[in-house]
């Protein structure tokens, strides 16, 4: 019992810091990019995110494992995926319209692209590749979308600074963030030694 | 006019100096200018494919589900390009790992489908994704190029940099993607500015 716990820490931790998907796999780079102006709605995507990464996997665990295994259908996986993570994100969009109309309206075109944010469709796809159990993929999901908000919120704070600061002109908007990112991509490898194997 | 459909996608609408799509395969895949290749065409193949196909149902698929009925779509070709790249190209399959199958989520394509696809006969829809293909794999191509070169002292496998080349280890390290992409957009800027510049004659204040 103490092992399994472990492991799922460890996941828990790997997912969201050492391995972090904006930082380490690229993944979910477009709303890094395009929401991270204000810490305010960088948590609210985060969260949102979260939400539907630590879903997905689970949702997409069982599908894999009881439907696509057993009928031999692996031809399916892309499509039967994105499908699942597609009608979550209809239903995290309704859930905040009537919840918050306002975090809604900044999110603005960021929600419904959640469906093809690469880092929902990545975790289940990594989820497949390393073949975790219904624990370990709903833990790793969790930590996905921790680290994601991490990063997000992260990219935030710096940029609401940034706008105080003298950029040179070519640089200003995508090219400054992307420099930025590096960095912060840097600044992330130190995590690296904290698991080992 | 038709030729314009092709040709904005090579520069003045380029996927990812102009319009930042796409970022996950650009950044992942281009430790090598070979991987970027292969990537951009693997992704070039679904953008045409998938471009025709919407723009042949657009007229028969309701409005409400139109998203979806374009990802399956897309998720379709995506399998079929991920088979063929694992029954031919095993290594390159291998080293691009599963971002061959996120081309299903590569924002590129999805944005075609719905901004100009859905929109357009099948012909001016070829021809904007092939654009809009070329330019991405253009696009994979220099940042995998430079990263490979400074990274690993070679480009397309040949060495090219002197033989006391001490490689710039955090070229193929994410870091080493953010910021060449970083810097290769101001320089895709700067250009852009010059062209415009030019473009508007010798005559009256610049806009």
């Amino acid at each position: 019992m103490e092992k399994v716990i472990k492991e799922l820490i460890l996941i828990l931790i790997a997912a969201s810091v050492t391995h972090n998907f904006v930082l380490t796999y690229f993944l979910g780079i477009c709303p890094f990019i395009g929401v991270s102006n204000k810490v305010e709605s960088a948590i609210g995507l985060g969260m949102a995110t979260t939400f539907v990464m630590t879903l997905a996997a689970a949702v997409t665990w069982l599908i894999y494992h009881y439907v696509l295994v057993p009928f031999n259908l692996g031809v399916l996986q892309y499509v039967a995926f994105i499908i699942v993570i597609a009608s979550f994100v209809q239903f995290v969009e309704m859930f905040i319209r009537k919840v918050s109309p306002p975090l809604y309206k900044a999110l603005g075109i960021f929600l419904p692209l959640i469906t093809t944010n690469c880092a929902i469709l990545g975790l289940t796809l990594f989820m497949v590749l390393r073949d975790y159990s219904f624990p370990q993929a709903i833990v790793f999901g969790l930590g996905a979308g921790l680290g994601f908000t991490l990063a997000l919120v992260l990219m935030a704070g710096i940029r609401e600074e940034l706008a105080f600061a003298d950029i040179p002109e070519p640089l200003r908007g995508t090219g400054i963030t992307l420099i930025l990112a590096g960095l912060l991509a840097l600044a992330f490898m130190g995590f690296g030694g904290i698991i080992s194997g | 006019m038709m030729i314009r459909d092709f040709l904005k996608g090579l520069w003045r609408e380029n996927p990812i100096f102009v319009q930042v799509l796409g970022m996950c395969p650009t950044l992942a895949v281009t430790t090598k200018a070979l991987f970027g290749l292969s990537m951009g065409m693997a992704t070039t193949f679904v953008l045409v494919s998938s471009g025709i196909v919407v723009s042949a149902i657009r007229r028969f698929v309701p409005e409400q589900v139109r998203i979806p009925m374009f990802t399956v779509v897309i998720a379709t070709f995506v399998t079929a390009a991920d088979y063929f790249l694992k029954a031919n190209f095993y290594q390159i399959s291998k080293a691009l790992g599963p971002y061959v199958p996120l081309i299903v989520v590569n924002c590129i394509i999805l944005g075609r489908a719905e901004a100009f696809a859905s929109k357009h006969g099948v012909f001016r829809s070829f021809l904007d994704a092939l654009g809009m293909g070329v330019g991405f794999i253009c696009a994979l191509v220099i940042l995998g190029a430079i990263r490979e070169m400074l990274g690993s002292g070679t480009i397309f496998g040949y060495r090219i940099m002197w033989a006391g080349f001490t490689n710039w280890v955090v070229m193929v390290l994410p870091a080493g993607a953010f910021i060449t992409l970083g810097f290769l957009v101001g320089i895709f800027n700067i250009i852009d500015k010059k062209v415009k510049e030019k473009k508007q004659g010798s005559g009256g204040p610049a806009k």
